[in-house]
């Protein structure tokens, strides 16, 4: 990474406070939008170890929404531009708004492109937006360049070495402890800490995690869902190792890290047979998406999986999706009534 | 014998079925994209696949349904979509029942070892060394003549007196070139078309100068962008496009199999707004742009199919460099739903603006770096 990354300067006062007095903390803003949902707690971890004021941006709302679509261009997809409208809930209340660079976080696929000009786009579409904090995370060039973004980011803020690490392991162990709550069932970002197993239905809902775990966005598409007395298997439910063995169904890896990881659980899915159905969930004009939903689309016929596609974007309404939703659950449930009188 | 069939795009199919022939193959030339072509690709695709996308799987039900057995077309690493159309492609095609082979040439750099070996399925003839020479060297000629043709067009087409005598030359130019027989016919039909050129009667003034830049098949197919420098050009508009398909080839072919950067003049101008590849030919958008802006254009017109990731992000981006630069700023997305007469609308409406921000500058004092490549 180049030493501009961040390309704002500290301002003289700031710079004083932090190296001189080393009394008032620095404040992090982190939008709850995009990769957040992805990787928040090793984010929020790692700065709030470091000693920084973690902000987080509030959860979206209407007025949200609305920010962001005043500021982004009409073709660009729901999660972008609901990041330009966290960005502008942030950008007055902090010191710096974190913005990565997305570029790779494997050496087989790279993400979509619009995660790779964000910061570009937010420099163009938001003119008052000064304090910018760019990171850029391509982990493809060496195992240990995550460790060695995070102690750039120390140096940045004059924290020693020694607590750096520190943050940067509990970063890690966090990140972890995540991941495990999901393999128990739970849906840690939505705050659901555990499902029924004996419930009568399984069903699969995949989509990426922004996508997902946005309850307004998804407009609380999981938990109905529950509600309903489904028991509902996410992509980051799945185990790793299992996902990685579906890479050859593909003749060519996919691009992007978030679908190839979609696309995968799928097969995975498709295999297994663990659950009575799937419903993928998309935004509205989602590039890598159109790619990934017809060869899920094409498959699930051949694997005789019911499947379900769901676009939303910012007008889609609460009633169409609970019809949709109901209809396609009650239809399994039909299913496997039949299913099971013909075996009995 | 293979049948062989590719998607079509301007005029490469000229040197790319003469290649193909030669090569020992027989060709099925695909159809000028039209209607059908597109009922086809839009029955068949997602609905949010991009334009291309639609077109071409639309022109390959269309030759299959002529008899083709083999497909070829081009690959990618991405993050743009294009690279992964064949893989879908395939998919889609395979589902409809259709029985046949495609290859996909990678480009050279990651993927060497493959492109040759596809490349030998598609050579079904004893060829010596020397063959292979002047077929490539014939093909090569053929492709950079359409391309100077085509640029000559430009040129004379806003001068014209009698409007569609320049899109004749034109034409009768490509069907020069597409008869030719013989690398040395080549030197023949390159003075003729000149003098063709010359004979269009022609005003002298200074047009408006527009620069078109965005995704690489709507620029190139008129089809798909619905002839946009046709008619602008009748609008007596000079219009430059960004990208030639020889060009193309060498920054695409050439230069990655020795892992060189393509295109690097419009890399490094576009560096202080787009600092990353994203694919496609965003970063490539905002770097022409602002090398139209150097040369002294009045405006920028940015073609993309609609939710082409890539010209997204640059046509975020855009705004802010044309207003740096001062120039006027149109974005066109284009898909099936795009009609003509709305386009001339807009069109219309922007060269208006332009006219009226020139007026409003007083008469060029300086005539702009491009009116003295012009004359």
């Amino acid at each position: 990474m180049n030493t501009n990354a961040g390309i704002i300067k500290i301002p003289v006062e700031m710079y004083y406070m932090i190296a001189v007095r080393g009394e008032i903390e620095v404040k992090i803003g982190i939008p709850r939008a995009l990769a957040y949902y992805a990787y928040y707690p090793f984010l929020t971890t790692f700065f709030e170890k470091l000693g920084l004021e973690v902000v987080v941006s509030d959860e979206t709302t209407k007025e949200i929404m609305d920010m962001g679509i005043e500021d982004t261009i009409t073709d660009a997809c729901v999660p972008i531009k609901l990041f330009h409208g966290h960005v502008r809930n942030l950008m007055d209340r902090v010191d710096y708004v974190l913005v990565p660079r997305l570029v790779s976080i494997n050496r087989e696929a790279t993400f979509c492109p619009k995660f790779l000009g964000l910061p570009d786009m937010l420099s163009c579409s938001i003119s008052k937006f000064k304090n910018m904090l760019e990171v850029r995370i391509d982990l493809k060039k060496s195992r240990f360049e995550l460790f060695m973004i995070c102690m750039r980011l120390a140096r940045k803020f004059k924290k020693g070495f020694f607590l750096a690490y520190n943050a940067y392991l509990r970063a890690l162990l966090s990140f972890k402890n995540y991941t495990h709550q999901f393999l128990q069932g739970g849906i840690p970002p939505l705050g659901i800490l555990g499902q029924k197993k004996n419930n009568p239905i399984h069903l699969a809902v995949v989509g990426y995690p922004y996508m997902l775990y946005d309850p307004y966005l998804s407009l609380d598409l999981i938990k109905k869902l529950i509600s309903m007395g489904v028991y509902v298997v996410t992509p980051e439910m799945l185990c790793e190792r299992d996902k990685k063995k579906q890479a050859s169904k593909l003749k060519k890896t996919l691009f992007w890290t978030f679908s190839n990881e979609v696309i995968r659980s799928a097969y995975c899915l498709f295999e297994n047979r663990t659950v009575d159905g799937i419903i993928h969930v998309t935004a509205f004009g989602c590039g890598p998406d159109f790619i990934v939903d017809k060869l899920m689309e094409i498959d699930a016929k051949r694997y005789k999986m019911p499947y379900l596609n769901i676009t939303l974007d910012e007008h889609t309404g609460q009633e169409g999706l609970n019809t949709r939703l109901e209809a396609f659950v009650d239809m399994l449930k039909i299913k496997k009534a039949k299913k099971e009188a013909a075996l009995a | 014998m293979k049948k062989v069939s590719f998607p079509y795009m301007g005029t490469s199919y000229i040197p790319f079925e003469r290649l193909l022939k030669d090569f020992g193959n027989k060709v099925i030339v695909p159809p000028r994209p039209t209607e059908e072509t597109i009922s086809y690709g839009t029955k068949y695709a997602p609905e949010f696949a991009c334009y291309p996308f639609k077109i071409v799987l639309g022109t390959y039900v269309q030759v299959l349904e002529a008899g083709a057995d083999t497909l070829v077309s081009s690959g990618g690493v991405g993050p743009c979509r294009a690279g992964l159309y064949t893989a879908l492609q395939e998919k889609i095609l395979q589902e409809l029942g259709y029985e046949f082979e495609m290859i996909t040439l990678e480009p050279p750099g990651r993927h060497f070892r493959d492109l040759l070996q596809n490349i030998k399925k598609l050579i079904n003839t004893r060829l010596t060394l020397r063959d292979y020479i002047s077929i490539s060297r014939f093909a090569w000629k053929q492709l950079v003549l359409l391309d100077k043709v085509e640029r000559l067009s430009h040129k004379t087409r806003p001068l014209e007196i009698n409007k569609g005598d320049s899109t004749r030359a034109y034409k009768k130019c490509v069907e020069m070139i597409a008869g030719a027989e013989k690398y040395v016919d080549f030197k023949e039909i390159e003075r003729e078309s000149e003098l063709l050129y010359e004979a269009v009667e022609k005003r002298d003034y200074d047009p408006l100068k527009i620069g078109i830049v965005g995704e690489i098949y709507v620029l190139m197919e008129p089809f798909s962008n619905l002839e946009i420098e046709e008619m602008l050009g009748e609008l007596g508009v000079y219009v430059e496009r960004s990208m030639f398909l020889s060009e193309y080839t060498i920054s695409n072919a050439v230069m990655d199999l020795f892992h060189m950067a393509g295109e690097r003049d419009a890399k490094k101008m576009a560096a202080p707004y787009f600092k990353e590849m994203c694919g496609g030919h965003g970063r490539e958008s905002v770097g022409n742009s602002v090398i139209f802006a150097k040369r002294g254009f009045d405006g920028i017109i940015q073609l993309s199919p609609f939710t082409c990731i890539p010209e997204i992000v640059a046509k975020s981006i855009l705004p802010k460099v044309c207003k740096e630069h001062g120039l006027g700023f149109l974005t066109i997305s284009l898909d099936e739903q795009t009609g003509k007469e709305g386009l001339r609308t807009r069109l219309e409406a922007f060269v208006d603006l332009l006219m009226a921000k020139r007026k409003k500058a007083g008469t060029l004092t300086v005539k702009s770096q491009v009116a003295k490549e012009m004359a």
